[in-house]
């Protein structure tokens, strides 16, 4: 377990954890980040400020490496998918959590800080598979 | 105005504290998932940190049901454990694995100019699409 950060993932999450807070206590909104940006993809039939905070909470996300270059060296992102498989598995994750109503932030933050049983399942549910899925791609295959 | 500076500083800060976790670094997400292998916990420890902050303001905005501008506050009401939320989940986490990318982290990723991030994006929104034609009413 060399690379385990226990302390700045811990409170890396827990600003992830005021951000939702943020969100549901003043906005009345849910921080899940496929359906905001499922949600952008969304024309028709539009109620009125539909986009806006959508917009803006993107656009935080967009500038966030940016604010914490200011301060300190970005830490590297290492991609090791090749663009064959980045384009197949971005498919399955747009699709994927577009059927499935969540991902890793709506399913796997507010909805277990909810409670909520369905969120409980799906986030077993992706867990479980990318387990599989990691296993097979790096000890199998 | 109000609203909008909360919006984008909520934004903002999810993007920090992914960067900070370490989530925006796909090796270290498949660290997590790669049990046989050298794990790495912290994704555990991301959730944990999240989670003990977002259940106390859940549990607020449940017993309160406005939001302090007053407004009514509309949370997911489905409870119904469907074929669909597992089968996409199931998907979602395939994908997950593949790239060690999820949505919040790849977006963060593109803003700060990774090439593969744009690729996942990009391909993220036409399997949301695609999704949407498939099953439009």
């Amino acid at each position: 377990m060399e690379n385990f950060t226990p302390i700045t993932s811990f409170i890396g999450g827990l600003l992830i954890g005021v951000s939702t807070s943020m969100l549901i206590l003043f906005m009345g909104k849910i921080a899940g980040i496929s359906g905001i940006v499922a949600s952008l993809l969304q024309f028709k039939n539009t109620p009125k400020g539909h986009y806006t905070w959508r917009l803006l909470f993107i656009a935080g996300l967009l500038i966030s490496s940016t604010v914490y270059q200011a301060f300190a060296q970005l830490p590297v992102s290492e991609i090791s998918a090749s663009t064959s498989t980045l384009i197949i598995a971005g498919l399955m994750v747009g699709f994927g959590s577009k059927m499935g109503s969540g991902c890793t932030s709506g399913h796997g933050v507010c909805g277990l800080s909810r409670l909520s049983l369905r969120s409980l399942i799906a986030t077993m549910s992706f867990m479980l598979i990318g387990f599989v899925v990691t296993y097979l791609i790096l000890h199998v295959v | 105005m109000m609203k909008n500076i909360i919006t984008f500083s909520a934004g903002l800060i999810f993007g920090l504290g992914l960067i900070i976790s370490g989530m925006t670094n796909p090796a270290k997400v498949i660290g997590f998932l790669d049990l046989a292998g050298d794990w790495d916990p912290s994704l555990a420890f991301v959730m944990l940190g999240a989670i003990a902050v977002a259940f106390f303001a859940f549990r607020k905005a449940e017993s309160k049901g406005t939001t302090i501008f007053d407004e009514t506050i509309h949370l997911p009401a489905k409870t119904h454990i469907t074929k669909e939320l597992i089968i996409g989940s199931m998907l979602f986490g395939v994908g997950w694995a593949l790239a060690g990318f999820c949505p919040g982290p790849a977006i963060v990723a593109l803003g700060a100019g990774y090439q593969q991030a744009l690729i996942f994006v990009i391909a993220m929104l036409a399997g949301m699409v695609a999704h949407e034609y498939l099953y439009k009413k």
